[in-house]
């Protein structure tokens, strides 16, 4: 196996390990209406800035706030990028 | 070297390869052929497809199983289930108090299948790590290069002195969904004003720890209006319970009176029931109460014990980052029979866990290194049915345990805005929709 081959899968993997509680709660389903908003898709922008308000404690939750508490700036930015590509 | 013998890729030398696999590998008649087939990304050249056997399908298994397909559709995956139905725990205690139908809890296996998982309708009987294969009850075997035991709980009979399984019908547990919550239900309903239901809550660890404090919640808001001389006794064996604050709070508000809960430190702890006289006791009382719902202590689904992978505890030790096991190789363990540190034994932690443990065999399986994973866990409960509150945690593996991150996480608040409360009791709601669509649905 080669190195860089592991490096891309490793990198790869990361967002989607982080990313795949999420749907725990935000639906992956196109049809499925839950009230819980959808996160796939959104625009990485948007999506950093709601994780980032929700951890800094300036955008309200009821949940939100108590689990991005747990990820770092390099995570949201990785999973902005993981939902944004979700169309 | 990596563990997973049976696919690495090719360009690792055969001579690496232990005899004791080779061996196991021959035995199961996979061949050299096998052997010298690479499992690689892009690959045109026939493949014999690993085969990953998943046992259980509830919320981790049948998770696992749809993940692991649809993560690398090559890997031919078995799902054993001896049920066709699937009668999903969380939000069970919400039938009872007559706020939600049973059928609502139901759930089959059909989207399951056409997403290409192989469902075997039967159970398995044994497990042999040596061989990798898993006996069902018809004496089938069914060989695996990777083995997913989600079995959930077993109860353990008799800890709790006179309460065996042929009690329950008389004393229901209701903490596996189905007949046994529609059996509680019955006596409930048949209650006459100005009975006594008593619950019997176990020490930790068991699955769902709020669970035993959203059903008294539950059973107290139906009482409220149809039979307020009644009143609900938690008889617990512990002196602190899962978002106590949050409860307590509540039940000082919405249920005075009605609701009542017994400290391991007051005497709360069951140390026997009588069946045939009706009574449940602890050290200082003895209760004759009109409906009985003994919480038993639990242990991990029996499978794991036959397949050597619990521990004297009764649950199962398992890597944080791939959950296999610590106790057989080339066996995974997610859910409620794992032992997976910090995190607690919830349908949502389940579902994470099976979605991790998924990308983990399929890294191992192409013979790579899976990553470190966070996991996140949400639990919400209802107080009322317009009630809500929530447990939320954030999980990393650290020195072989899945750790709580500090500062993340935690209960809702003891002060909430307006509003809080009711939009958490619609939050729950959409998260059964949002799991159960994912576990079992189109989703």
């Amino acid at each position: 196996m080669t190195g860089t081959l592991v490096t891309s899968a490793a990198l790869a993997a990361d967002a989607t390990l982080i990313a795949s509680s999420c749907s725990g709660c935000h639906t992956r389903s196109d049809t499925l209406n839950t009230g819980i908003p959808r996160i796939r898709g959104l625009p990485e922008g948007a999506f950093t800035e709601a994780m980032r308000g929700f951890r800094g404690g300036q955008r309200q939750a009821t949940v939100m706030d108590r689990i991005a508490k747990g990820l770092t700036d390099d995570e949201i930015r990785q999973l902005a990028a993981f939902f944004s590509a979700q169309k | 070297m990596m563990r997973s013998a049976s696919w690495r890729p090719s360009s690792a030398p055969k001579s690496r390869m232990p005899s004791a696999a080779r061996t196991r590998r021959e035995f199961l008649g996979l061949g050299l052929a096998a052997a010298a087939t690479p499992f690689l990304p892009g690959r045109s050249v026939a493949q014999v497809a690993p085969k990953v056997v998943v046992v259980g399908g509830g919320f981790a298994g049948a998770t696992c199983a749809r993940f692991l397909h649809r993560d690398d559709p090559r890997i031919e995956v078995t799902l054993v289930e001896p049920n066709p139905v699937f009668t999903a725990c969380p939000f069970s205690n919400a039938v009872l108090a007559g706020i939600r139908e049973i059928r609502e809890q139901r759930f089959d296996y059909q989207a399951v299948r056409a997403d290409g998982v192989r469902l075997v309708q039967a159970a398995a009987t044994a497990i042999d790590p040596q061989t990798r294969q898993v006996r069902l009850g018809d004496g089938t075997m069914l060989p695996y290069d990777r083995l997913v035991v989600a079995p959930g709980i077993d109860f353990r009979w008799g800890v709790i002195p006179g309460y065996t399984e042929a009690v329950t019908g008389r004393m229901p547990h209701a903490w596996k969904a189905g007949e046994q919550t529609l059996l509680l239900k019955r006596q409930l309903d048949e209650m006459p004003d100005g009975g006594l239901v008593v619950i019997a809550v176990p020490a930790n660890p068991y699955r769902c720890p709020p669970g035993p404090y959203e059903r008294a919640s539950l059973i107290a808001h139906s009482l409220r209006t149809q039979k307020p001389r009644s009143k609900v006794l938690l008889l617990d064996a512990k002196d602190n319970f899962s978002k106590q604050g949050l409860f307590t709070a509540a039940w000082r508000q919405l249920y005075p009176g009605l609701l009542e809960w017994v400290s391991l430190s007051q005497g709360g702890k069951v140390t026997h029931v009588d069946p045939s006289a009706g009574t449940v006791s602890t050290d200082f009382e003895e209760y004759k109460p009109a409906v009985a719902n003994v919480i038993p202590p639990q242990q991990a689904g029996r499978i794991a014990e036959l397949a050597g992978v619990a521990d004297r505890t009764g649950w199962c030790p398992v890597d944080p980052v791939s959950f296999e096991s610590r106790l057989q190789p080339h066996v995974h363990v997610v859910g409620d029979a794992a032992i997976a540190g910090a995190m607690p034994k919830s349908a949502f932690a389940a579902n994470a866990q099976a979605k991790i443990c998924a990308a983990a065999i399929v890294a191992l399986l192409r013979g790579t290194t899976p990553a470190d994973p966070v996991l996140v866990n949400t639990c919400y409960s209802l107080v009322a049915p317009d009630y809500g509150i929530s447990i939320a945690g954030v999980y990393r593996p650290r020195q072989g345990q899945l750790a709580d991150v500090e500062g993340a996480g935690g209960t809702s608040p003891l002060m909430a805005p307006p509003g809080t409360r009711s939009l958490e009791a619609q939050y729950a709601r959409a998260w059964f929709k949002t799991i159960t669509g994912e576990v079992f649905g189109q989703g």
